[in-house]
């Protein structure tokens, strides 16, 4: 699906990461760790074909993303950004709509079947009841979800999604979280980033910590996230904990200083 | 969905009961009956008894400035529907962004040379194009600024500074011939429209509505951030360079053909908004006719309600002074 191989990124004059190589395969969930500044929205700039990549390659099954248009893009990768509040009061079955833009011509209005498309993806996240509210009045979480139904209807087979869960409360984060599992079981690829290290326990397959711009570990959630990576990602002491019933979980310590 | 066919609905009923009204009251009035005979004696090309004081008051006189009327509204209200869309904000308009206040300049600097309708037509738009640009181009380089504030306060800035060089000219024009036609024209006037500056103004004013029609589902995503339309699959510069190249040269037609009449696309995309929402393949069309309606009203009262005509950029600023005050006042991050 998706093949990312010694890249490095950044802004013109400043490079943000380097040396990053990672695969993703169709209906695997690939969770980022990283802590703020590290380069997890310019990484994910970059795969979106929306910065150049400095160095390396980036392939999309198999085809070169340079060079690719706009529109050839987006209908392999679906973005979710954080969840913002919008300008003008569409409803939340417009902001939906606007994922199908893609298969449109120039010229194109969505017909039927792309209304459709965008009525199944309301449903499939739950909010087919907020279809006719406006986008700038309902919740963040509805927020959220509205975003990833956009990225639904938008028909890729990879959704990249920076931060999901962010600003959104406990219950929210793994309602998220749930829809994503759903998604790759249909064999979607999902690329997303999170501030707990929990999430990526919870849902991915795999995680990728960043520190720096760079790979610090890559593989199973359970094999990289651990006690000293997490301490080297955040500079603070977490004891991973494994539950009865087999999950586990980060539990930091405080009071390192006393 | 009713709603918004209630809305259109309205909009042209109103618009055609306000071109029978226009075309009936004035200093020679003419009855709907008279009216109408006259029309079906066009449509079935037959002859008629109203005598020819009536077919020149309709055909040449009134004619001319209502579909002036018609054109300049709609051509605003479009422009200023393709401009608050495109910069995601609900206080810019044609003459806000200094788009008029360019258009304007290049206009007078055609009169200043003698050149023709055509000449006045091209200069407009040249004007306008680099306003928007001089006025996006600093705006943007504000940063640290709420983007509103700076937008809006640049375009008032900008317009300014065109206006002392619209000025300049003034001072340097010919007094006995230029400087009176400058300076009616700049007042704001469909009075003096003739029939050969509308033909050469529609054809402007259509080549800007027609890109505006096609894009219009994409437009919506202008609406969005930068980055998310791009993801979406839009490549925003050069559709955003689309619109504004189209929305200059509606608001260019209109100001070439009537001068600065303001507030029209600041008004109007905010009525019809409130009808019938954001998106912009119902907007437009809407924002058209209330444009064209709400013109048209104007300047039928502009030369009715006294002896002498009032410019209808005055009554226009009348309403929109007190309503873009309101606007800033209750516009939050949403609107």
């Amino acid at each position: 699906m998706l093949a990312v191989d010694n890249l490095a990124f950044g802004f013109p004059g400043h490079t943000v990461g380097r040396e990053l190589s990672f695969a993703l395969a169709d209906g695997e969930i690939l969770c980022v760790l990283g802590p703020n500044g590290s380069g997890k929205t310019t990484l994910f700039r970059t795969l979106l074909g929306l910065l150049a990549p400095q160095h390396g390659s980036i392939a999309l099954d198999g085809a070169a993303l340079e060079g690719l248009p706009r529109a050839a893009i987006a209908r392999r990768i679906g973005y979710v950004p954080q969840a913002h509040a919008g300008y003008f009061a569409y409803s939340v079955r417009e902001m939906v709509l606007m994922g199908r833009t893609a298969h449109l011509g120039a010229f194109g209005t969505p017909g039927l079947r792309d209304r459709a498309l965008a009525d199944t993806a309301l449903e499939t996240l739950g909010i087919a009841a907020l279809a006719d509210r406006p986008f700038t009045e309902i919740s963040g979480g509805e927020r959220q979800l509205t975003l990833i139904a956009r990225a639904l209807a938008q028909e890729a087979g990879l959704l990249v999604m920076d931060e999901p869960t962010a600003s959104l409360d406990f219950g929210n984060q793994v309602r998220v979280l749930e829809r994503l599992a759903q998604l790759a079981a249909r064999g979607i690829a999902v690329l997303f980033s999170t501030h707990d290290p929990d999430h990526a326990f919870l849902c991915a397959q795999r995680a990728l910590l960043i520190a720096e711009g760079r790979a610090l570990a890559l593989g199973a959630p359970r094999d990289v996230i651990r006690s000293d990576t997490l301490e080297r990602l955040y500079g603070v002491s977490v004891r991973i904990v494994e539950t009865a019933g087999g999950a586990h979980t980060c539990v930091p310590s405080l009071g390192r200083q006393t | 969905m009713t709603a918004r066919r209630v809305s259109y609905l309205a909009a042209s009923v109103t618009l055609l009961a306000l071109v029978a009204l226009a075309f009936a009251v004035g200093r020679y009035p003419i009855s709907l009956g008279e009216l109408a005979t006259l029309l079906r004696a066009l449509l079935t090309n037959t002859p008629h008894d109203l005598g020819s004081n009536v077919d020149s008051v309709v055909l040449q006189v009134r004619g001319p400035r209502v579909l002036a009327a018609l054109l300049v509204g709609a051509a605003l209200a479009a422009a200023g529907t393709a401009y608050q869309g495109m910069f995601r904000n609900p206080l810019v308009s044609p003459d806000i962004l200094g788009v008029s206040s360019g258009a304007a300049l290049g206009a007078v600097l055609a009169i200043f040379l003698s050149l023709g309708a055509l000449g006045i037509q091209l200069l407009a738009f040249a004007g306008g194009l680099a306003a928007v640009a001089l006025v996006y181009g600093v705006g943007a380089r504000l940063r640290g600024h709420d983007p509103l504030l700076a937008l809006v306060l640049t375009g008032v800035v900008i317009g300014t500074l065109l206006g002392s060089a619209i000025a300049l000219l003034k001072y340097l024009a010919d007094p006995t011939n230029q400087l009176p036609a400058i300076t009616f024209w700049l007042l704001g006037s469909l009075a003096a429209v003739a029939p050969g500056d509308l033909a050469i103004a529609a054809p402007f004013a259509l080549a800007g509505l027609l890109p505006l029609l096609l894009l219009r589902w994409r437009m919506n995503l202008l609406a969005l951030p930068d980055d998310e339309a791009r993801a979406l699959g839009v490549n925003t510069r050069r559709l955003r360079a689309i619109v504004v190249a189209a929305a200059t040269l509606m608001t260019a037609a209109a100001v070439a053909l009537s001068g600065i009449i303001g507030w029209i696309g600041l008004l109007v995309p905010h009525a019809a908004r409130l009808l019938v929402g954001p998106d912009f393949g119902r907007l437009l069309p809407l924002a058209m006719l209330i444009g064209a309606a709400f013109l048209l009203a104007v300047d039928t009262l502009c030369r009715t309600l006294a002896t002498i005509e009032v410019p209808p950029g005055v009554l226009t600023a009348l309403v929109g002074t007190p309503v873009f005050l309101w606007l800033f006042a209750v516009s939050r991050r949403t609107w």
